[in-house]
């Protein structure tokens, strides 16, 4: 019996322009990513029987976060489909992707597109940077009008605790005193990042920085300093997940799905989890290698989470790069994470510095790698596996991609 | 000390009442199970350990210490001076934890394994569980 995930490829990839600020709609910019990847799949907007998106209309979070949801798609593209899904509960942003390989497998549709788009730049521009992450702006402005916390919120924001930059930092805190992981190392996550994106023409920061410049950056929240956190951007990237016998009538190399990280088996909430300097990841990381005969050591690039640098080594851990507790010394010095390296880490600059795309980022780049596309970052001929992670805290999903054609 | 700060408060119901006016006498509650003595945190209608319905809230010593730790220097809600945003824990469970301030020390204290016990910092209904140095 195949494996569900390896009834489905993701046959094409596009993404809108990505930018601050660029005044265009939520819409607008999906619909650019979506034909893109629709053409690449060389399908067209009536093969499509199926539309997937993370989190779908009103999703939570602040503005620009959630994009439009799938009947707006629909609608503006005409599609008549079989299966459409959104939603922010599940495997972090890959949820999406993985709701779209279920619903190929399962027989439901043929054709998928999956799409993921923020206006989070347009959105903040007039009124500033009020946060990072889920509930970064519900006490900006010094707050008369606040709403009341309830669920999961009250437990943090009534502390001053607005963001999960204050969240992660406790967790990188612990990681610093369980494993003597150091700010040096950690900062390599995000000069690693800024290094690639001087070599891909979307990414929002590209001019080059040092260690210095990253420690000349103001604190935000110890030990994350400005260039630990991620920036939003407007842009929307889209895949076609399609069924794999669809391989052979696309012109170019397709992504294959190989494995799925899904689980979450602690507590999900920000401080009950019982292993804090991993939470979730460690799950789903866990969990993806139990669905492939696959092992770390076949990966040949690695396109992980990285919302706050931090992120990214909890994913080097859990998808078990390294081993528990080694991420530190894993980064330090930037060379087995560099493009030449053995482990070529987040290539198109990840979120920190190629702007915040929320998860999808990472799904297209690791396609285009698989595919000899990358242009000028692109880390090699022979990209046969690549993994992608999405998430930090508790929410992880894990995804596993082979080269096929 | 300088004056309170700015909090956003939480929405009082019948499952939380208990924990945020719990310091009216100065001191912190958790809900309990009366039949296994699991503290259950955030409360829930039943133990998830034994499936007891039989829960109430239950005075704990307030005593803690600092499991991790960030002193934020973002002015997120328009306060410019940084604070220190703590996960406490607690004796009475392992794993039993809570997120809350440092108070009544400058912000740079904060260090894992510090000593602390809880204050109250009283906003209109809600009396607010932070912690300080002991």
């Amino acid at each position: 019996m195949t494996d569900v995930e390896r009834r489905s490829i993701i046959s094409g990839v596009g993404q809108s322009d990505v930018g601050r600020r660029l005044g265009r709609s939520g819409l607008d910019l999906t619909l650019d990513a979506a034909l893109e990847a629709i053409a690449d799949a060389g399908l067209t907007p009536a093969d499509i029987d199926g539309i997937a998106t993370y989190p779908g209309a009103g999703g939570g979070a602040g503005a620009g976060f959630s994009g439009p949801g799938t009947p707006e798609v629909q609608d503006a593209l005409r599609l008549e489909v079989n299966w459409h899904t959104g939603g922010i509960e599940g495997a972090a942003q890959l949820a999406a992707v993985v709701n779209a390989v279920l619903a190929v497998s399962a027989g439901l549709a043929r054709h998928v597109l999956v799409y993921r788009t923020v206006t989070e730049s347009t959105e903040q521009g007039s009124g500033g940077r009020q946060g990072i992450g889920i509930g970064g702006g519900a006490g900006g402005g010094g707050g008369g009008g606040a709403p009341r916390m309830s669920g999961v919120m009250q437990w943090s924001i009534p502390f001053r605790a607005y963001s999960a930059a204050n969240w992660l930092a406790m967790i990188a805190h612990r990681h610093f005193h369980e494993y003597g992981t150091t700010p040096e190392q950690m900062a390599m996550i995000a000069v690693n990042g800024r290094r690639n994106a001087g070599l891909n023409p979307k990414a929002v920061y590209r001019d080059p920085m040092t260690l210095d410049d990253y420690f000349a950056s103001r604190m935000v929240t110890s030990p994350f300093r400005l260039y630990d956190c991620d920036a939003p951007v407007d842009g929307s990237t889209a895949v076609v997940v399609s069924v794999a016998g669809h391989a052979s009538a696309v012109d170019h190399p397709v992504a294959r799905v190989e494995a799925v990280g899904t689980a979450l088996r602690g507590r999900p909430s920000w401080d009950q989890f019982d292993d804090l300097t991993t939470m979730a990841a460690r799950d789903a990381g866990a969990q993806l290698w139990t669905r492939t005969d696959l092992k770390p050591a076949d990966v040949d690039v690695a396109e992980l989470y990285d919302g706050f640098s931090f992120l990214a080594m909890v994913w080097l851990e859990a998808l078990g790069f390294c081993g528990k507790g080694e991420s530190g010394p894993f980064v330090e010095g930037g060379h087995r994470i560099a493009l030449d390296g053995e482990l070529p880490l987040n290539t198109q600059g990840g979120q920190l510095s190629a702007g915040r795309l929320h998860g999808f980022g990472f799904i297209h780049e690791a396609c285009l790698q698989l595919r000899g596309e990358a242009g000028d970052r692109q880390v090699g001929a022979d990209v046969e596996v690549a993994a992608v992670a999405n998430g930090g805290g508790p929410i992880a999903g894990a995804l596993l991609l082979t080269r096929a054609g | 000390m300088s004056s309170a700060p700015f909090r956003v408060q939480p929405a009082l119901d019948d499952d939380n009442r208990f924990f945020w006016t719990s310091g009216a006498d100065g001191r912190l509650r958790f809900l309990r199970c009366q039949a296994c003595g699991y503290y259950l945190h955030p409360p829930l209608p039943r133990c998830p350990e034994c499936g007891s319905r039989d829960v109430a809230p239950e005075a704990v010593s307030g005593r803690g210490e600092v499991y991790s730790y960030t002193v934020n220097h973002q002015p997120w809600d328009g306060g410019t001076e940084p604070y220190a945003i703590v996960i406490v824990t607690f004796p009475e469970q392992e794993g039993l934890r809570l997120t809350s301030n440092l108070v009544n020390c400058p912000p740079d204290d904060a260090r894992i394994g510090l000593p602390v016990r809880a204050v109250f910092e009283q906003h209109g209904l809600v009396w607010f569980p932070l912690f300080e140095p002991t």
